[in-house]
């Protein structure tokens, strides 16, 4: 059976699980989600491609508790505003910590996850969210 | 020689004590903990699987290892619980970690042992010069039926395991392998918890198996219990491991750092890597690891490994077992049913 939004979400994969998005050089804006023309420049604009650090902060967030049926399992759960440390703002999910501990402005890094599913058969969609970042062992 | 270039665990945050599964089902929680030497396990958050698991571990093996990804040339994910049955997972991770297209990928599967399977592979297509670098990845979010005996140990974790030639922090010294058709423990398709043969599962298939696979690195390599500074045995429980230990004549001293069992449960593919890992994080360089992970069904991979100067220089960026271990949030049977989807109302 064929499925509707398949290639849609396909076309963004890269995008998504790597955090892409692009960087004027001619400016030094840089985007997220990835654009074709520098709003700024315009035809004058240089775009080229740019990986994401995945390191933030948390510019603001909610905590849902009344969720659609794909994402039940998980409430209660935090949509924030992550405002990256190159600049763009994007909205993602914060997880591996309890709502009521969220803040504003605590530091964040990206981490990859289940996004959703197209039912029960369907394509399982992965991709960025956000956790607050990790003690490691001998890193200052 | 063939080695260990980098490696990345991931254990998810949630944990499940044993005293409160074994309070659901009227069971002596203290004495199943002490019985099993499994205190608590890890479980996976509800948008947590198999890829995600996998592909956490891998960043931190690329991040570990400082390499391009697009240097790696094979990619294949150890699991008995894959997301899809039909659909790779070893892709989903390659271009979630920024591999390029020129490389092969493959899913393993052999119950627990389908991660040091992948390791084996990689080592023959990097010694042969197939490839450069290979990923070999153990991940599991193993599930156990409500009730029954594997529900005490059934976790979540993964490992990623970077082979190479070139600066390996590690060298393996040579691999064996011991296989025979068991039928201790097995799943069929479209079932939702797999079935094992109770008593069966402890002598003629775990304890033979390791023991042989044991007694074959050592035959092979012509060496003793003595020549080795650390042990790690495939991790069930951590009864298992330790009986496997008096068996062989293994001091506990040698084997104990291994068992990061009693945390976290069987993270099944990842299980014996996991211990590996653990030993990696904190072990001098020129010690020597012997480990020897199991697969039911059934069969058993030894190694012989060599930790090298090179470790040193790489310690420090990324989170170690310890690190993922003390992370950690404890939840309540009803949310581990709600995350486990054993509650089938919800989808
Ligand atoms: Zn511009």
């Amino acid at each position: 059976m064929a499925e509707k939004g398949v290639a849609q979400v396909w076309r963004r994969f890269d995008s998504i699980y790597n955090l892409i998005g692009t960087h004027c050089s001619n400016c030094g804006t840089y985007y997220f989600p990835p654009r074709l023309v520098c709003p700024k420049c315009r035809r004058k604009g240089k775009l080229e491609e740019y990986k994401y650090k995945g390191l933030g902060k948390i510019h603001t967030f909610s905590i849902v508790r009344q969720a659609p049926e794909n994402f039940k399992r998980q409430v209660p759960y935090v949509v924030a505003q992550v405002q990256l440390d190159e600049g763009p703002r994007l909205t993602a999910q914060i997880v591996n910590i309890d709502p009521e501990d969220v803040k504003i402005g605590m530091r964040v890094r990206v981490c990859f996850r289940k996004i959703t599913e197209y039912g029960e058969g369907g394509i399982i969609v992965y991709g960025y969210k956000f956790e607050p970042t990790m003690i490691v062992t001998g890193h200052e | 020689m063939v080695g260990i270039i980098g490696y990345g665990v991931y254990i998810p945050r949630y944990r499940i004590k044993t005293e409160e599964i074994a309070c659901v089902w009227g069971e002596d929680g203290e004495a199943m903990a002490h019985g099993l030497r499994v205190f608590e396990k890890s479980l996976p958050g509800p948008d947590e699987d198999v890829v995600t698991i996998s592909t956490e571990a891998a960043r931190n093996a690329v991040k570990y290892a400082e390499l391009d990804p697009k240097r790696i040339g094979a990619v294949y994910v150890g699991s008995e619980s894959h997301p899809y049955a039909v659909k790779p997972t070893g892709t989903i991770v390659s271009e979630a970690i920024g591999c390029s297209t020129d490389m092969t990928c493959a899913d393993f599967e052999f119950a627990c042992k389908a991660g040091t399977a992948a390791v084996q592979a990689c080592m023959g297509l990097v010694s042969s010069k197939m490839i450069d670098v290979g990923l070999a990845i153990g991940a599991d979010t193993a599930q156990g039926r409500p009730g029954d005996a594997l529900e005490y140990s059934a976790a979540a974790g993964g490992v990623a395991i970077l082979i190479g030639k070139e600066n390996p922090v590690a060298t393996i010294e040579t691999t064996t392998s011991f296989t025979t058709d068991t039928p201790d423990f097995w799943r069929r398709e479209g079932e939702d918890f797999p079935s094992h043969g109770a008593r069966f599962t402890g002598e003629p298939a775990y304890f033979r198996h390791v023991e042989e696979g044991a007694k074959a690195l050592m035959k092979k390599t012509d060496t003793t219990i003595d020549d080795y500074d650390y042990f790690v045995f495939h991790q069930p429980n951590g009864k298992f491991p330790m009986a496997m230990g008096k068996t062989l004549g293994v001091p506990m001293e040698k084997l104990e750092d291994s068992l990061v069992v009693k945390d976290i449960g069987n993270t099944y593919s990842a299980s014996a890597m996991m211990g590996l890992a653990r030993i990696l994080d904190i072990a001098d360089p020129g010690s020597k690891i012997f480990m020897v992970s199991y697969g039911s069904g059934a069969g058993s991979d030894a190694f012989s490994i060599v930790v090298e100067d090179e470790i040193e220089a790489h310690r420090g960026e990324v989170p170690t077992v310890d690190d993922y271990i003390k992370r950690k949030t404890y939840v309540n049977y009803s949310i581990y049913a709600k995350y486990r989807r054993k509650i089938k109302a919800l989808g």
